[in-house]
């Protein structure tokens, strides 16, 4: 098995558990931000600390990827073996809505309301051979 | 203070034109619109300009004389041409200067645009997962708003059949085949629920507009058009925008909504009035929302409206006369200037076959672009 590693860092705790996403929070205003910011996006204050935002949430809206992205677009496919994935924004506890991949990439297995849960999974390997992992989101409802 | 008028309208046609370069489509532009207004490029005091991918906008000098004029470059993702055109009426109203050009050009790769996430503040995995397109977000706005407001996938089919239809009849657009009902609705998906006939393809082309100070225009055209408010607004926190990895639990307005707001203000009329428009119809579901954001009916009257041809050329606001983005492709630099391009020629009543009926006399035009921009022009006889 190679070693596993965030394809890129502070986006979430794994592979310290619980796997939860990482964001920040306003000390002044108490928005929160997906990936952690220094600044609030909201009201411009320099005082923001990294929280973790949980790994469960509802569909909030979603599409489905059917062709292979031009670069940036960086995996292990290649247009013979793309596979279709869904995207989506997904609503977590503290009301942020965060974009994500998701696991189910055809109109039957999506609805707006869906309860999701987080998962980790491969993007590619590096040129170490390390398995660079993200995050995606899964229907909760079939597990 | 004086009015702004328009008064010198030329285009490139957009398309494919593998034998000139972008600047090349923006010099033939600038051209024609000079031409039109019956002067030449020596007169012209200033420039504002704008390009994505065909070079820098003031390299046209290279083309069109070395006059010494001021040139500035304008680049404000899909909002350029909205741009542009608001600081030519920013230079004009605050008397610097009298007369000047507006000119915007591109050529694109086939294909979805590929953003780099640095560009827009973001880190690479972002774009490295799959999630930097903006078929996607719009696939993403349309579906929630199908949900929220109850529009139909009938209502999309409309907007595309209107806009190939319309494109079917003007001898200057790129897509020139009528489609049907059937046609778009068995057309390959793209990103759910949108199809490939109800995304709008990057293209090429040029577009230049001559404006001057209102009580000069007569030296240059009969018909001159005011150019009653141009205006551009950012997004506020919470509205949902294109390259957000995350999105605020409360949703804003649009920068659309408070662009056309503050432009209905500046005009000192209302939605009503408007007899022309044309709204950013990057794919299908932007004209629908775009409808309702710019004031013209309520969210989720656009189902009832679609059903009733409203938008039609004879209908009570025709959109998008000329096929729009989804029969004439953007690019980018070009795209809002050739919205204007087209209602202007509407008020002049020289749109051939597409004319709106009974001379239209106030017309809108609307971009929206990355990362949450919007430009609102209000146009009047």
């Amino acid at each position: 098995m190679e070693n596993q590693q965030p394809l890129h860092p502070g986006l979430f705790s794994w592979p310290d558990a619980p796997s939860q996403l990482l964001g920040s929070r306003c000390q002044d205003c108490g928005e929160h931000a997906f990936p952690s910011q220094h600044s609030c996006r909201a009201c411009g204050s320099e005082r923001t600390e990294v929280v973790g935002l949980g790994n469960s949430g509802t569909l909030w809206t979603w599409t489905i990827q059917s062709f292979m992205p031009k670069a940036p677009y960086q995996t292990d496919e290649t247009p013979e073996n793309f596979r279709p994935y869904g995207v989506g924004y997904v609503e977590l506890a503290c009301g942020l809505k965060v974009e994500s991949r998701l696991h189910e990439n055809s109109a039957d297995a999506l609805r707006i309301g869906l309860p999701m849960s987080l998962e980790i999974i491969p993007v590619r390997l590096d040129h170490e051979g390390n398995q660079l992992m993200t995050f995606q989101f899964r229907s909760a409802e079939a597990l | 203070m004086t009015d702004v008028a328009i008064v010198g309208l030329g285009l490139h046609p957009f398309g494919r034109s593998p034998k000139l370069s972008g600047l090349e489509q923006g010099a033939i532009a600038a051209r024609a619109a000079i031409a039109d207004a019956g002067t030449d490029f020596k007169a012209m005091e200033f420039a504002f300009g704008g390009s994505q991918d065909g070079g820098n906008a003031d390299s046209l000098v290279n083309l069109l004389g070395l006059t010494g004029l001021q040139f500035t470059n304008i680049w404000n993702g899909c909002a350029t041409g909205g741009s542009s055109l608001n600081a030519a009426y920013s230079a004009i109203k605050s008397g610097q200067y009298d007369l000047g050009l507006v000119v915007g050009f591109d050529k694109h790769a086939r294909g979805a645009f590929n953003p780099q996430p640095k560009d827009w503040g973001l880190d690479d995995w972002y774009g490295e997962t799959g999630l930097m397109l903006t078929t996607q977000y719009f696939a993403m706005k349309i579906q929630r708003y199908m949900h929220d407001y109850g529009i139909s996938r009938e209502s999309l089919i409309r907007v595309a059949e209107k806009a190939f239809r319309n494109g079917s009849i003007t001898p200057t657009a790129w897509r020139q085949t009528a489609l049907s009902a059937e046609d778009i609705a068995t057309a390959p998906m793209v990103s759910e629920p949108l199809n490939k006939y109800m995304f709008c393809s990057p293209a090429e082309g040029g577009c230049a507009l001559v404006l001057c100070r209102a009580d000069l225009a007569h030296k240059f055209t009969n018909n001159p058009v005011l150019l009653k408010s141009a205006v551009v607004r950012s997004r506020h926190y919470g509205s949902f925008e294109v390259f957000s990895p995350s999105q605020a639990p409360a949703v804003a307005p649009s920068p659309t909504v408070t662009a056309s707001r503050a432009a209905f203000e500046f005009a000192g009329i209302g939605p009503e009035d408007v007899d022309v428009a044309q709204l950013q119809d990057t794919e299908v579901g932007a004209e629908i929302m775009h409808l309702a954001e710019n004031g013209f009916c309520e969210h989720g009257e656009q189902e009832h409206w679609l059903k009733e041809g409203a938008t039609e050329i004879n209908g009570k606001l025709p959109v998008n006369t000329d096929g729009g983005c989804l029969a004439n492709g953007e690019p980018v630099g070009a795209s809002g200037l050739r919205q204007v391009y087209e209602v202007c020629h509407q008020l002049r009543g020289t749109a051939g076959n597409r004319q709106v009926p009974n001379g239209p006399k106030v017309g809108y035009t609307h971009v929206y672009g990355a990362p949450g921009i919007s430009g609102v022009n209000i146009l009047t006889t």
